[in-house]
């Protein structure tokens, strides 16, 4: 998660709370909500690597805090990240290893690889509907409606991997 | 035979009476290995779990040059009172030629279908044309609309023709073109609307009487996602009105709404799945929404 740091930081300087909590007002339920340690570690590797730097303010009534703000060398990597076109997902490897070498694998049912796969996809699907239900934010709604065609996608190749294979 | 055998889990994460329905699916011989098995059927059951629809061993053969060509070959299933069902497939597996047969739009080659107690098969067309009009819903994957009707006109003939009032049939008509959202349609000629707001007609049309029993081809086989996502709306509101619903249909996020997904192969049932309610622990959010880089 550099980069949504390096992008949360490039507006204004924060510490690591007021970046979780800018993270999880930003996505609602669509991501998992990410982890205060792991929010730490990660600036740390970002200071380390001359991205961002860091300084102690101190709070009267509380212990300082570290407030962390981009360094040039960020803003230069937080801008290439932004212009650089992503990688979609790749295609689910596992599952199309195990169905091609299950049968060297000793299982012959195919078909019962196939149908355990759907059902694994349908019940994610039922999921995220449920999640789409709450879903409160434009942003959230369109990230779910992107994992939903995504399985779209993965259950429609189920189909032809049944009609190719079996 | 007709006794579902609620064993009341449903499984976890789509799991549901893993082996059960395949293994029956594969036997097709007439519901020998379903029957006997795991209750596989009870996993949701509508009111009573009483059985609304059966079919058994149901085939189709059409004659193509000299040779018959089979299109369904042997499909026992049972659909309870009140029941979501969703049907999926290859092309060419059967899903459309199992609606029709069920619908009474095509004779069968064998087998046996029963509504609500009573056997079916033999019916004639015009008794099966009554059948329609009281207790079944009917959506084609090719609208069907009476094209020198007005939409209003279309739902409200459905009304009509099922034994509803003028009235009634009046404020049924407005109900479900508010919902579908084409209230402001009322008045137009179907030629005069996009493919997906036909589409949308039909599916008035077809829940105009509320039947016991909608059976739909590909519903959302034109839509949008916005207009998907209406069409779903209104399946998950006669759902819970506790009309039973057989469709067939591509769109996963119908599939997962339903009850129970049945997957065709070959004019079989490969699968017949019981999908568990939805979880919302973290693992259930496929790896796509997971923050990365």
């Amino acid at each position: 998660m550099r980069m949504p740091l390096l992008a949360l930081l490039a507006k204004e300087p924060a510490h690591g709370y007021e970046l979780k909590t800018q993270l999880e007002q930003i996505f609602g339920e669509a991501y998992p909500s990410p982890n205060i340690g792991q929010i730490y570690v990660t600036l740390q590797r970002l200071e380390r690597d001359g991205l961002v730097r860091s300084q102690d303010v101190v709070q009267a009534t509380r212990p300082n805090k570290r407030v962390y703000e981009l360094t040039a060398a960020g803003r230069e990597a937080l801008a290439s990240w932004v212009d650089r076109p992503s990688e979609g997902p790749r295609i689910r490897d596992d599952f199309f290893m195990k169905l091609v070498l299950s049968q060297s694998a000793g299982s012959t049912d195919r078909m019962g690889l196939l149908n355990r796969q759907r059902r694994h996809y349908l019940g994610q699907m039922r999921g995220l509907s449920s999640l789409a239900a709450s879903a409160t934010k434009p942003i959230e709604r369109l990230l779910i409606e992107g994992a939903m065609l995504h399985l779209q996608a993965d259950l429609d190749w189920l189909q032809r991997c049944q009609e190719e294979l079996l | 035979m007709t006794a579902a055998q609620p064993d009341g889990t449903a499984g976890g994460a789509g799991t549901g009476a893993d082996g059960a329905g395949r293994d029956g699916g594969a036997v097709g011989d007439g519901g020998v290995g379903r029957d006997g098995g795991v209750g596989r059927d009870g996993g949701v059951v509508g009111a009573g779990g009483r059985s609304l629809l059966q079919a058994r061993g149901l085939a189709k053969t059409f004659r193509g040059d000299g040779h018959g060509v089979p299109a369904v070959r042997g499909i026992d299933l049972q659909l309870s009172h009140g029941e979501f069902v969703a049907v999926t497939g290859p092309s060419g597996s059967g899903k459309s030629t199992l609606l029709h047969m069920l619908g009474g739009l095509e004779p069968p080659t064998s087998g046996e279908i029963w509504l609500d107690g009573r056997r079916v098969d033999g019916l004639s067309q015009a008794q099966w044309a009554v059948l329609r009009r009281r207790h079944i819903g009917f959506v084609f994957q090719f609208f069907n609309l009476v094209t020198n009707m007005t939409v209003a006109d279309n739902v409200e003939l459905a009304a009509l023709m099922g034994g509803q009032n003028r009235r009634q049939a009046r404020q049924r008509r407005v109900e479900l073109l508010t919902e579908l959202g084409l209230a402001g349609k009322a008045d137009a000629a179907p030629s005069r609307l996009s493919g997906g707001e036909q589409q949308r007609v039909a599916l008035a049309r077809a829940l105009a009487n509320r039947p016991s029993l909608l059976l739909a081809d590909e519903p959302t086989g034109n839509l949008d996602s916005a207009a998907s996502r209406i069409v779903l709306r209104l399946i998950d509101h006669a759902h819970a009105e506790g009309q039973a619903i057989l469709l067939v249909t591509h769109d996963a996020r119908i599939a997962a709404a339903a009850d129970r997904v049945i997957s065709l192969f070959d004019g079989m049932i490969a699968d017949d799945a019981v999908l568990a309610e939805p979880a919302r622990t973290p693992d259930m959010v496929p790896s796509v929404l997971r923050l990365s880089g």
